[in-house]
Order: C-alpha cells, then structure tokens, then sequence
C-alpha cells in the first residue's frame, strides 16, 4: 500500500491572517499514476494545499512526503517552486506563468541550468519528443503572444513535465477551454496517467470530475471531507460531500408570462481592432418576463454582442438596438447613446471578466463605494453616502456576501462574494434589461443556485434578462431561448425547453450558412 | 533527482501579510523607526568625526527651529523658515495628490511651477499699479491657469492617444527650465546681472503681506486652505469619486458611465493649476524673485511626500515638516561641523531608509521558525 504513494500530506494547515483558515488538518495520499480530482466549493482550499505542494506557500504546520526515487515516501519540505521542481512536482496555474514575448522554448528554458539553458536546439528537440509521447501540439517557435489560451496551457505543462515533473497538479485547467479543446486536455491526461504520472486535478465541474479521474478527494471549507473512487460516486453523491447538503440540481424555471418586445437588435455589426468583423448582422428580439440565453464558444461575439447594446462598443453603420420601454411603450434607438444614457434608461449590464474585478468594481473600494458607482451622481457636488451604505448592506443581507465588514476592499473578498456585489448592485437598480455575462463563472454550486435565483426572480418582475453562459446545462436549464453565437454569427435561435445539448453543440461550432454555402 | 536533499528545514524567516493592524501599533512602528534611524545615524557620525551625536542633533534641531539661547522662542526667524519651505512642499504635494490617485504619474510639477512663477512675476512686474486685492487675483488666476495649461499638453494626448504621461510630463519640465532662463534675460535687474532680483524691493507690490506681523502667516493660510480643501475634493466630492474609480480600473470606470478622457483632462488640470499656484507662493510668499531654481527639485521630493503620505493631504503635512526639517538640519551640521553636503544627504538618505523600511513592517509581518513571534 504505501508503496504506491506518490505523495502523502499529513495534517497539513494553513492560516491566512489570524481569521481565515485555508487548509485545517488535512490529510491527503496521492498515488501513483492516478488521476485524482480534488473538489470543493469556491474558498474551500483547493487551491491552497496544492500551492503548498508546488512551493508557493509553507505550509503552518504538518508534513509533507514524497516518494522521489521510487524507494518510499520521505518527508520533505518544500521552501520554493524550485524545490517541488526538485522533487518532481509540477503545478500549472489559472494564471499561466509565461513570458509573452518568448517562444515555447525559451519559456521552456527559462530558469533551467545554465549549461543547457541556452542549448535551444537541443530543448526543442526534447520539447518534441515529449509532445510524441503524450500526444500534445506544441509548435517550438511560436511566441507566447500568438498563442490560444489552449495552446499556452498545453506549454504549461510541457514545461513541468521536461523539468521532470512526475507529479503534476493542474488547477481548474479547463475553465478556460473549450469542449473540444477540454477532450483533447483529457486524452494527454490519460497519456500521462499511462506513463505512471499522478495527476491532481482542481476543478468545479462535477461531470468532468466523473469523466476523467480515478478518485475523487473533497474539501470543504478548509477541511478534509473524505475520498471516494469515482466509479462509485455520482453527481448527486458528489454534490452532498461538496457542499455538506443535499442541493437540487432543478431549477425552477416559469412559463414566461406576458412577455412584450423589450429589445428589437438589427442588423448589429462590430469591428474589432484588427478590422475583423466580431459581431457580424445580428438580429433577434428580447423579450420582457423571459431569459434569453447565449451560447458560444469563448471569444464568439458574447462580450461584444452585450456592450454593444450597452453602449459600450462602437458599432459599424446601419447596426440597430432598438428599446422598448416598458411603462410608456416608446420605443428609441439606443445606437448613438452614451453608456450612462443607457444605463439610466434601465438596460443594465452585469459582466463578470476573467479577472472579476476589471469590469463593474473598483477593488481598492468597500462594498459602500463600489455600490456608490451606480449612483454618485446623486446629490449636489458631493456624494451621497447614506443610500449606498443601506444598499451594500441589504445586497450583504440577502445574497449572504461573506466579508468582514461592508467598507473592507472587495479585492480582498473571494471571487464568489464579489461576483454576488456585483449581481447585487445591478439588480438593486431595478433594470428592465439585464444583461449578464458568465455570472457565475467560477462559483460553486450553492452561490450559483443563489445567482440563477436572483435571475429567475428578475425575470419574474417582467425583467429581459439576458444570460450569456458557459455551462450548457445551465443554458438549458435556465433560459427560455437560447441564442447561439458562432464566429460572431447568429447560428440559430432554439427553445431552451425543446432543444438538446448536442444541437447547441452543433449550432456552437458548425456555422449554418457555411454549410449552405458548400453544399 | 535522488541525491537531492529531500529533508530542508523549515525557512529560517517566513513573511506573511497582515490583515490589519491597529493605529496606535502602526503608528509605533513608525516612530520606532525614526527611533532606530536616529541611533543608526548617530553611531555614523561618531565613528566619523567623533562628534557626540545627542550633539549632532541638537544642531539639526536648532538648524530647523532656531539656536536654544536662553531667550528662545520657538516661533522665532529660523522657525518660520522651516514653516514657509514646509508650506511650499506641502502645497506641491497636495497638487499632485488628484493625479496620482487617478495613477497618472505628474513628474512635471517642477514645469508646473517654474510656469506659474513666470505668471506670478510677469503680474508683480506689469501690474503693480493694480489694486493690492486686484493684483492678488491676478497673480492667482495667473498662475492657476499657466500650471495648467502646462498640463493640458500631457493630460490631452494620454486621453486621446495614450502616450506616456511620465515622460511627457518630465519633458515639459525642460521646456519650462529654458522659458523660465527666457523670461529672466528678459527682465534682467540690474543689468548684467543675469538674475530678476527682488522684485518690487520698495512697494512690496504683489508680496504676501504680513498678518498679525508675521511674514509667512499668508503662506500657511493659503496652503492649509487648498490642503484642506484638497482633502475634501478628493473624499466627499463626486468628482474625487471619479478620480479613485479611473485610478483603479479604467474598464470599470468606463462601465459605470464615467468620461475617462474628461477625468484625465480634468484632474490634470487641476493638478498643473495647484503645482502652479505653489509657484505662486514661491515667488510671491517666499523669494520675491524668478529663477531656474525657482522650484529647486522640490517639485520631485514632493513625489515622497504625496507617496509616503499615501496620498492623505493631512498625512503630507507631517511628511513635508519631516522632509524640510532633515535638510534644514543637515546643512547646519554640515557647515557647524565643517563637513561638506554628502554627510547631510546620507542622514536623510539613511532615515528615509528607515521610514521606508517601517512600511514593510506595517503591511507584512515575520514568523519565525518553530515558534510562532510576531516582530514588529
């Protein structure tokens, strides 16, 4: 038994500050060429144990071992990156730790010995043999900067693994991919796992977690819940050690009633800054009292296609958005009008980026300030204080925003709680058009139950949401309609209620007209 | 990989940051440093010049408040000279305080100064038959408007094209330098000189006047106003709101329906008029005459200022005494002691160290191996 144990943590323990704790009293084997997942709510110290395993942070107290030389586990401590290198333990982060302007083999040749550092032939001719026997597509010469998010984090791993990395640690690596791209992650995985490599795995999705892993660990808050084989384990079963409870994956979803014409878009066309067209004639109707979904792989037109409307995105001629307000049923163009106009018009836009603080917060401020954002221009020279004060409170009440205090910087909160500030703030303004993208991006199952909630309770109030989303069974469970983007194209308009996952799939990457057009 | 050594200790010194910390615990640290710099500065001297340093500093205290004679008076000559040259760092600081809080990095404010001096000089010189009252605000509105308009360059081209605000700004400096050596062949007095001399030595047209017969009274008076007021803009106002929104996130300030491009311009400009109007008190409040040192590098120690004081107008005030109280204090040692300016500059340099030092200290803190010890 011990034998086959790659890694042994041991009552392992993390404090940040003097109230949070990360990681209590964990104890963890991760065995040889296996796959295990490691799950847990947003918070639950996921993270953090593997940081302590790649050298990012020292553990506070408890021991770490590891089986370096096959002869048995020997405790270790591991001060630095460099050391869990040292050791075979290789970790690839959210946020890829490469240098733009280098290509795959001088990022692959930074920071190794100097007698080979400069041998670029040499390593890429290694970076070669690695990519054959595992199955990856990495091209040696491209800079970093050209490269897809899918190929950075493919480069990622090339260079734990030519570091000698046995043990490799990939936190929530598919996040950022897309299905097809996730399937390809997962067929070198299994490579890996082949060739004797343990995997650690960080990763919310719950189907992922039962698609590719051996064994499934859980953590929640901060401490070690139990570990299960994944044969045995079902998503229900899962969700229960996750999140402690019994979740319902249902979500209520009404029959829209009364729905009117809220927003005519026509003919909607953006152009980036290369001259590409991102948004290419788009038209559709949304309708007040429904969800209107949106589909696509990233980067399709989504982010564009809702500031566009908010008037944040220039637009090329002949584009139009069309409002309908729902009091006096006039309607006005809302192309030509400056963000704060349309905003105060009622079309509210809630867009969560990756990075969740650069669009819609300011994270230096408390929740008080940052509510402030929608509505400082109240008053006479000075802000007015008192009402975002209430409302940061009341957002803090009903969404169960987790911070110590409604003036603490919401940098500081975890991503969750600040995407519920976020959420909070715009429905606060009672729109009648929200627009929310990847609301729940990153969260764990509870606050995005609380999120899809708040979304349902909007559309309710005769509000047109529109929800752009990654995961397609939230689509389907969610929306009414569903729009699908591809290539900046509209791809089809279906009926949530009707349609199936592998439609979707299919309008999401196989553009209709094309198929015309060949055919 | 098997002759590694697999079993290190644990780090000697692990640092951590810390969540908060109490004021009076913060502010200890602090004086604890100043503390700690003094002594360091004193085993300094001593080993050089085997001075006792209690003695060192006791010049460097009456270098900035005035000698300890037996009639003394704290508010005495030497003492409002600290204060003025106080005043005039404080007011530049305070100038770029909006700036930097939008993150936009104003090292022109020498520029800014030298301009609003010119403005100043060229209204005492013109207009001294005005009216006291009138003359004043001319030579306000004067300068106000010079300091800013020196900005509007920078501010309009990083709004529109993104250019790089510190280089532009530090450039503008330069273009100053040379107006400022224009203006003073100029009105060269008297002739040959190569300087403006006192202006206006007879009438005192467009001096500060004396209040209550004190002569630098006015310059407290009108920094302290534009601190306080600074204070408030930059807290309570909506557009000080703005300030902080684009200073954090350009994305998010656009989002919420703010202009950036008028924020930029607007606060830079407020900016350039402020540091403008510290040229005003230069010229007016202080020397009485133009020159190319006119601004004498305050316009970059007033960057310290406005970082140490992490932008709080109220903290640049302790800043600013702190900074002109240390150079005071080191050219009365330098020439008591017959040293020459290097020993003074290694003093200050030695105790900003510490007060920079006493930052990490603040915001991080240090655990031991094995037992678990806070240092402070």
């Amino acid at each position: 038994m011990e034998n086959n144990i790659a890694v042994k943590l041991q009552n392992i323990t993390k404090t940040f500050g003097k109230q949070v704790v990360a990681n209590k009293d964990v104890t963890l084997d991760i065995r040889k060429g296996e796959i295990l997942s490691l799950l847990g709510e947003n918070g639950s110290g996921k993270t953090t144990l593997m940081n302590m395993l790649a050298g990012i942070y020292f553990p506070d107290s408890g021991h770490i071992f590891v089986d370096t030389d096959g002869n048995g586990l020997k405790e270790v401590s591991i001060c630095s990156p460099k050391d869990a290198y040292e050791l075979g333990i290789g970790m690839i982060h959210q946020h890829f730790k490469l240098v733009d302007v280098f290509t795959a083999t001088e990022n692959v040749a930074l920071g190794l010995d100097k007698s080979i550092a400069f041998n670029k032939k040499q390593i890429a001719l290694d970076i070669k043999a690695i990519c054959d026997r595992y199955g990856f597509k990495v091209d040696p010469d491209k800079k970093v900067y050209n490269m897809s998010v899918s190929e950075k984090q493919t480069l990622e791993i090339v260079k734990a693994l030519y570091r000698g990395a046995n043990i490799l640690i990939l936190d929530e690596p598919t996040a950022v991919l897309t299905p097809q791209e996730t399937d390809m992650l997962f067929d070198v995985m299994r490579n890996m796992k082949q060739d004797g490599k343990s995997i650690i795995i960080i990763t919310h999705k719950l189907n992922e977690v039962l698609e590719i892993s051996d064994r499934v660990s859980t953590l929640r808050k901060g401490e070690y819940v139990g570990t299960v084989d994944t044969a045995d384990a079902t998503v229900s079963s899962l969700t229960e050690m996750m999140v402690g409870q019994k979740v319902t994956l249902e979500i209520d979803r009404n029959e829209p009633v009364d729905s009117k014409e809220r927003l005519i878009v026509k003919n909607l066309t953006c152009v980036n800054k290369y001259g590409v067209k991102a948004l290419d004639d788009i038209s559709f109707t949304a309708y007040g009292g429904e969800i209107l979904g949106v589909a696509g792989i990233s980067g399709s037109g989504q982010k564009e296609l809702l500031e566009a409307i908010a008037g944040l995105q220039e637009t090329v001629d002949g584009s139009s958005v069309e409002y309908v307000d729902p009091n006096t049923g006039t309607s006005s163009q809302l192309i030509g009008k400056t963000a704060l106009q349309i905003k105060n018009m009622g079309v509210a836009l809630s867009f969560v980026p990756e990075d969740r603080l650069g669009m819609g917060l300011v994270g230096s401020m408390g929740m008080s300030d940052n509510m402030m954002l929608r509505s400082y221009r109240k008053g006479f020279v000075f802000t007015e204080r008192k009402g975002p004060k209430n409302l940061a409170q009341k957002v803090k009440d009903d969404l169960e925003v987790v911070t110590p205090s409604i003036s603490t910087p919401v940098r500081k909160l975890s991503g969750g709680n600040v995407q519920k500030v976020l959420v909070g703030r715009e429905i606060a303004a009672e729109p009648t058009v929200l627009m929310t993208a990847y609301a729940v991006r990153g969260l764990d199952v509870n606050t995005s139950y609380t999120i899809y909630g708040l979304l349902n309770q909007q559309k309710e109030k005769g509000v047109a949401v529109i929800y752009v989303g990654e995961d397609l069974d939230v689509l389907l469970a969610l929306s009414d309609r569903i729009l699908v983007l591809c290539d900046g194209k509209l791809n089809g308009i279906v009926d949530a209620r009707t349609t199936t996952k592998e439609e979707i799939g299919l309008l999401m990457t196989h553009l209709r007209e094309e198929e015309n057009d060949n055919g | 990989m098997a002759n590694v050594a697999v079993h290190k200790r644990e780090p000697l010194v692990r640092i951590a940051k810390r969540d908060s910390m109490p004021l009076w615990q913060s502010i200890l640290i602090r004086v604890l440093s100043i503390v700690l710099a003094l002594v360091v500065c004193g085993v300094i001297i001593y080993m050089l010049i085997k001075v006792n340093p209690l003695e060192v500093y006791k010049s460097m205290v009456e270098g900035a408040f005035g000698a300890f004679k037996e009639d003394y008076k704290f508010f005495n000559r030497r003492t409002w000279i600290t204060i003025r040259d106080t005043m005039m760092l404080l007011c530049i600081a305070v100038g770029l305080a909006p700036a930097f809080k939008m993150r936009f990095w104003n090292i022109g404010a020498e520029g800014q100064i030298l301009v609003g001096g010119i403005a100043t000089a060229a209204c005492m010189i013109y207009l001294k038959n005005l009216p006291p009252v009138l003359l004043f605000i001319c030579m306000i509105g004067a300068s106000l408007l010079a300091g800013a308009l020196w900005s509007l360059l920078p501010a309009v081209f990083k709004a529109k094209w993104n250019t790089n605000e510190t280089l532009f700004t530090l450039m503008m400096n330069y273009v100053a330098i040379q107006l400022t050596s224009f203006f003073v062949a100029l009105w060269e007095n008297p002739f040959g000189s190569n300087t403006v001399g006192i202006i206006n030595p007879t009438g005192k047209e467009g001096w500060f006047p004396p209040i209550l017969g004190l002569d630098y009274l006015m310059n407290v008076i009108v920094v302290m106003t534009i601190t306080v007021g600074m204070f408030i803009y930059l807290k309570y106002s909506k557009q000080g709101y703005e300030i902080s929104v684009v200073g954090d996130s350009e994305n998010t300030a656009r989002y919420a329906g703010i202009n950036v491009k008028k924020v930029i311009i607007r606060t830079m400009l407020i900016s350039g008029a402020i540091c403008g109007l510290s040229g005003f008190v230069a010229v007016s409040g202080a020397s009485h005459t133009i020159s190319v040192n006119t601004a004498g590098g305050k316009g970059f120690t007033a960057i310290i200022v406005a970082w140490l004081a992490k932008f709080n107008t109220f903290t640049m005030i302790l800043i600013s005494l702190l900074l002109v109280f240390l150079d005071k204090g080191a050219i009365e040692i330098a020439s008591k002691y017959d040293l020459n300016d290097y020993v003074a500059s290694m003093i200050t340099g030695i105790i900003l160290f510490f007060i920079l030092g006493s930052e990490f200290f603040v915001n991080y803190r240090m655990i031991f191996r094995s037992k678990e010890k806070e240092v402070q």
